[in-house]
């Protein structure tokens, strides 16, 4: 199964959590806000991509394909 | 019609314009009654006819209505966007305005192909046709089998896309939502809606009436029918014209009556769109096809040719000063974006301009497109990146310190104030 990360723009208020918690595939611009590139995602960052989402304090990140 | 200027301009939807006396009257005179066809009839002969959407994506108008009747295990909505959001767009009012008959048609139609019993017809806050299009209303009551609502919501640029104006007739503010849902999935009431532009409603007014083939009869092969294009020139000259699919850049700008000479560039499809070299512009045909392989978008059918004593990276700047004060104040990337890249461009046209500013400039233009709700930051930036590119000589001499002599007097393209509120 193909996953893909997200994030909700309008939730996403620039944390930074998950650019901690996921550094391998998430970068921050210099506002704060995650760059994602929507491709899909390695199947060995998929447990950190979970906890990332978990991690979010606006839940704006969005998992798909599962 | 004896007052057609020419056999190779065909006047469809403009056919009943002219005569103010009774528009209802005239228009009937024109179209007739709304034509006895069936739901399925319409949809049929909306898909066969290739009618594009013209509210600037260019989706097939067929495709959609069979899309929303399919997926509807709840009873669809009619949306018509009458709200023209591009300031430099005066198309969608001129129809509302001189032909409200042949929108509201095609909005009975649309209603009809996809099965709904309800529609609502959005326009801008005081816009100078809602007492025409009431009283059209009122004109129609024996005959209208659909009950339509007309909404005045606020004049924002990003209010009438189409998340942003179902939210807005759900009760919410007229910002757009994250999706999906798309609206054609679960819109108004959450229930499968069709939103339209109403120049597209009014093409279905016609399609029903005269037929597919009859559509196809001018226009691209493939993008067929008549376009509305709103034509700018030298400041003050602003003209709607109905022309074919497939028309020239320069034809249409003739066909306006509008100056065109010693213009060095155009701005193409509006605030999202692009800006292309004249000379290269009055040779490329409006279609979404050329348009896309020129690297621009036909958008609402925007075509303004900047005069030629106006600075084109001081007017870049001007509208995206007003793109960044538009936006719906949701997203990062487009709140911090917008206002930091128009920042960048107004300093570039003044003189005001460090060059450690560039690196910080191209960044913008690349890391903050995909990254909204919805498009406005990727029209955004598509519109700034090619004022860099069809501007760059101005952009050279502006960088070594020669700011535009033309920069302070700039002040072309309109770019109308917010008001206050998103209700």
């Amino acid at each position: 199964m193909t996953m893909r990360i997200r994030v909700n723009p309008i939730a996403c208020e620039a944390h930074g959590v998950c650019a901690e918690v996921l550094p391998e595939w998430i970068e921050l611009d210099e506002w704060g806000y995650p760059i994602l590139d929507g491709e899909e995602l390695p199947a060995q960052l998929l447990a950190h991509a979970r906890r990332a989402a978990k991690a979010c304090p606006t839940l704006a990140i969005v998992l798909s394909g599962e | 019609m004896t007052q057609a200027p020419s056999v190779t301009w065909p006047r469809r939807l403009l056919a009943s314009v002219g005569a103010d006396d009774d528009q209802y009257a005239v228009h009937l005179d024109t179209w007739g009654a709304l034509p006895d066809v069936s739901g399925a009839a319409i949809v049929e002969a909306v898909e066969a006819s290739g009618l594009l959407g013209r509210g600037g994506a260019g989706f097939p108008t067929g495709r959609k209505m069979r899309t929303v009747a399919a997926g509807a295990s709840r009873r669809p909505v009619v949306v018509a966007n009458g709200a023209e959001g591009e300031p430099a767009s005066g198309k969608d009012v001129l129809l509302l305005g001189r032909a409200p008959h042949l929108v509201l048609d095609g909005i009975q139609l649309a209603a009809r192909a996809i099965g709904a019993d309800e529609a609502h017809l959005a326009i801008h806050r005081g816009s100078p046709v809602a007492g025409v299009v009431r009283a059209a209303l009122a004109r129609r009551t024996a005959t209208d089998t659909v009950r339509l609502r007309l909404h005045e919501i606020p004049s924002r640029y990003v209010a009438s896309e189409e998340s942003a104006l179902v939210h807005y007739l759900n009760g919410g503010e007229a910002k757009p939502t994250f999706t999906p849902p798309r609206p054609f999935e679960q819109g108004v009431a959450r229930r499968p809606t069709l939103v339209n532009n109403v120049e597209t409603l009014a093409h279905v007014g016609v399609i029903a009436r005269r037929g597919a083939k009859w559509f196809r009869e001018v226009g691209d092969a493939d993008e067929p029918g008549t376009l509305l294009v709103t034509v700018s020139a030298d400041g003050v000259t602003r003209r709607v014209a109905e022309v074919p699919t497939g028309t020239t850049i320069g034809a249409v700008a003739d066909r306006a009556e509008v100056g065109r000479d010693g213009a060095t560039a155009v701005l193409v499809g509006g605030y999202f769109g692009s800006w292309l070299p004249a000379a290269y512009a009055w040779q490329l045909p409006l279609t979404h096809r050329a348009m896309r392989s020129a690297g621009a978008a036909l958008g609402a059918g925007v075509v303004a040719i900047l005069p030629p004593a106006s600075c084109g990276v001081a007017e870049t700047a001007r509208v995206l000063g007003y793109l960044a004060a538009h936006n719906a104040g949701q997203c990062g990337p487009c709140l911090n974006g917008l206002p930091a890249i128009a920042d960048a461009l107004r300093r570039l046209a003044s003189g005001a301009w460090d060059e450690r500013w560039w690196p910080a400039l191209e960044r913008w233009l690349a890391v903050v497109p995909g990254r909204g709700a919805c498009r406005h930051p990727d029209g955004a930036v598509r519109f700034a990146s090619t004022a860099l590119s069809v501007f760059a000589e101005d952009i050279a001499s502006h960088r070594s310190g020669r700011p535009c002599p033309a920069a302070s007097s700039s002040a072309w393209l309109p770019v109308p104030r917010p008001p206050d509120g998103w209700r």
